[in-house]
């Protein structure tokens, strides 16, 4: 076995690890019950899956210029990928897409209640 | 050289699998968020499915594209969010 062959095998074991996490973030989508939990189902392959991909198509090209190249793919998807989640996430809360007996403690309400209080005097808030 | 094509035949089964899966979740999903979360999960998907064709085929044409999808993959996700309104709210089950 060569050199080449073992790192064409390589790829193709990171290529699988993408795809898996991939695969378990779709049973994620399907199998959990609220908005918020499929979101974190969801953001697996984003990072963790684009890496892995990254990795195979590097160790499969073997040159610095593909790897330089496929750096910014993975820098702008962690630069994105935070600040989706975040919008999505606070759109959920908002809209009440959740089951609110799977929370243990909503830290938020009493702060928006409070910060509604303050705002408006006398008027009931919608928060 | 057979080995590396059982392995590509398996990541192809398992991207086609959460593709499907993701699919199903937007066209299903009980509110608007669902259905922006699971996009946003076909999208990275199609990420992968790109890449992977760079693997299989051996050459890095595709590496513009990937980083196109990237950086725009935000942009849908957060139009919608930030403009879902309270009547997109999950119907109570009956």
């Amino acid at each position: 076995m060569t050199a080449d062959e073992i790192l064409d095998l390589l790829a193709g074991v990171f290529l699988l690890l993408g795809a898996f996490l991939s695969v378990a973030a779709g049973v994620g989508l399907l199998r959990f019950p609220d908005a918020l939990s499929r979101m974190h189902a969801a953001t697996k392959p984003q990072i963790l899956g684009l890496l892995f991909v990254v990795v195979a198509i590097a160790l499969s090209a073997r040159s610095w210029s593909t790897l330089l190249a496929l750096t910014p793919v993975l820098i702008f998807q962690m630069l994105t990928a935070p600040i989706s989640a975040h919008m999505v996430g606070r759109a959920v809360y908002r809209t009440g897409n959740f089951d609110k007996d799977t929370l243990i403690v909503d830290e938020l309400e009493s702060v928006i209640d409070r910060a509604s209080r303050d705002d408006q005097p006398g008027s009931d808030s919608a928060s | 050289m057979s080995m590396l094509n059982i392995v590509f035949a398996a990541v192809g089964v398992l991207l086609t699998a959460a593709a499907l899966m993701a699919l199903y979740r937007i066209v299903r999903g009980p509110s608007l968020l669902d259905r922006m979360i699971a996009s946003d999960m076909l999208l990275t998907t199609i990420i992968l499915v790109v890449g992977t064709e760079m693997v299989y085929n051996q050459h890095t044409r595709n590496i513009p594209m990937m980083l196109v999808l990237a950086a725009i993959a935000i942009f849908a996700t957060v139009a919608v969010a930030r403009y879902v309104s309270k009547q997109d709210k999950r119907e109570e089950a009956p």
